[in-house]
């Protein structure tokens, strides 16, 4: 009961107060703030009003010293999608840290997904910065590790669950669903027999965290407590890079899925029988 | 199946490569003087993923275009990699999110972009659909994407139908809002306006191309080549540019003086 009275929720945060949580005190820096008002050409004209941060904050700062730079989705804009100006904020950021290691400075990034993917209303710009984001995101990791957190309440979706799967972390809590596709978009087009969108109990444990940490396909699960959630972060980042990355493993999971019986539908015990053993 | 029947005229007389999932399509063939490795995913009505049997990107699909990729990256000789797109969707199941599809498809991403930054001229050449995570995994790494103009031929987030239902729109409305909002659209010639592509062909017959078709794209792709050696970029830099991604440049202009 103590322990619960003495936790902050970091969940319940937004993007900008979860920036300046993870960041060391006095050290965060947000680029083009919301004064600068860079919003998405593409709403207004479809009667969506635009926002001035455009649901993406990106800050620098240090975290125990290092530095890093923080690109943070705010999942009350737009359901955290993706459009041209926010999805350029990330790839950007990503991109400039990538540059500043080749000149000798060991900026590392922190990502706090919270998207349902493409903005629909910007498509195709959106699509096209989320290439930008995983090229970004290969780029950076080469020199220091891109740290993934999927903290809920929105989740991460879409391309941006591609992402996070290319990080070279993933830190997920309870309240937290990582997978490609939404729900809606999946009974949709595969039928309710096969996805019922509306059975959260259901699509928790397919996607939640929990069952995604015990399936080997994310790294920490942790409580929703920012001191708690900013501890790991600077774990895994003072860990510096995977010994083996996730998403270069295609040969153990080939491996893995040859060994499954496809024919009946799927449970989550399955899977993390099939994946276990999978964490070294 | 326009995919499968140019992945079949360009690799003629090419070393299929095996130890992959059906549903793929992958060899290592000539064009111009060069060794180029093709890789294409179809459709495989015997998929043991019964939501991936029409050639969509799914668990198979992602991790072996991953295997594919490490294996001409493990040769050491930068050979050139040419994605042919025609991917109607990434594979939409139960058993794909459980068992991390989005994991699957980071594979294919992360393949495709480290034999980028590793030298390999990497092209994307469309002749299908490219739909949203299928083309995050399987092309939109590519140093250049080059498009044949063709009504058939398409890129997009979603389809019609979901994007519709998502937005709360009629698909009436829908496409009466893509006419007049260039990244909404669907066809070709509005996504060219994004400055994404580096060069759209006509071909006469793209679903049965004729010696001539053949020859027109397989000089393209050269040309493709010879300009990504030449320019020694590794990054996706010259995507941008465009009017219509202007906001792409002046964010990243914006973010490198306050940096």
């Amino acid at each position: 009961m103590t322990d619960l009275l003495n936790r902050h929720s970091f969940v319940e945060l937004g993007a900008r107060q979860r920036a300046k949580a993870l960041l060391d005190a006095g050290s965060y820096r947000e680029l083009i703030d919301p004064f600068q008002r860079v919003m998405s050409p593409w709403l207004s004209r479809q009667g969506v009003v635009p926002q001035a941060d455009d649901g993406v904050v990106i800050a620098k700062g240090t975290l125990d010293g290092l530095p890093v730079v923080i690109a943070a989705i705010e999942g009350n804009f737009q359901g955290g999608s993706l459009g041209e100006v926010g999805g350029a904020k990330i790839a950007g950021a990503l991109e400039l840290a990538a540059e500043d290691n080749r000149n000798g400075i060991p900026t590392r990034a922190v990502l706090l997904l919270e998207t349902g993917g493409v903005r629909l209303q910007e498509a195709n710009l959106g699509l096209a910065a989320i290439a930008d984001i995983h090229a970004a995101i290969v780029d950076l990791r080469q020199y220091q590790p891109v740290i993934g957190v999927v903290a809920g309440s929105v989740g991460c979706f879409g391309g941006m669950s591609i992402a996070a799967g290319l990080c070279s972390y993933l830190l997920v809590t309870r309240e937290a669903r990582l997978g490609l596709n939404g729900p809606q978009v999946i009974e949709q087009e595969a039928g309710l027999e096969e996805y019922d969108s509306r059975d959260r109990p259901f699509i928790w444990s397919l996607t939640g965290g929990e069952q995604r940490f015990n399936s080997g396909l994310a790294d920490r699960y942790v409580a929703d407590d920012v001191a708690q959630i900013r501890q790991q972060i600077s774990e895994l980042l003072q860990q510096g890079l995977p010994a083996t990355q996730r998403s270069r493993q295609a040969d153990y999971y080939l491996a893995r899925l040859a060994e499954l019986d496809a024919a009946p539908q799927i449970e989550p015990a399955t899977v993390r029988d099939l994946y276990q053993g999978e964490r070294s | 199946m326009s995919g499968l029947q140019w992945f079949n005229a360009l690799s003629a007389g090419a070393a299929p490569v095996a130890g992959l999932p059906a549903s793929l399509k992958v060899a290592d063939g000539v064009l111009g003087e060069q060794a180029v490795r093709f890789i294409a995913v179809v459709p495989d009505a015997a998929n043991r993923f019964p939501r991936a049997r029409q050639g969509e990107v799914g668990l198979l699909e992602g991790w072996g275009l991953a295997k594919a990729v490490d294996e001409a990256i493990a040769s050491g000789d930068q050979r050139p990699i040419i994605a042919i797109v025609d991917v109607p969707s990434q594979a939409y199941g139960r058993r794909e999110e459980a068992l991390g599809i989005h994991q699957a498809l980071a594979g294919a991403a992360d393949s495709y972009a480290r034999a980028r930054l590793a030298g390999h001229p990497v092209i994307a050449l469309l002749v299908g659909k490219a739909m949203s995570g299928a083309f995050l995994a399987h092309g939109y790494q590519a140093n250049r994407l080059i498009a044949l103009r063709d009504p058939g031929v398409m890129v997009h987030a979603m389809g019609k139908a979901s994007a519709a239902r998502v937005t709360l729109r009629s698909v009436e409305e829908l496409e009466a809002l893509a006419a007049s909002v260039p990244p909404m659209a669907y066809d070709i010639d509005s996504y060219a306006s994004l400055g994404l592509l580096w060069e759209t062909l006509t071909v006469s017959q793209i679903e049965q191309p004729t010696a001539d078709d053949l020859a027109r794209v397989s000089d393209c792709l050269v040309q493709a080549i010879k300009d990504i050696q030449n320019s020694g970029v590794r990054d996706l830099r010259g995507r941008l540019g465009a009017v219509n991604r202007a906001a792409s440049s002046h964010v990243r202009e914006l973010l490198r003086e306050q940096w």
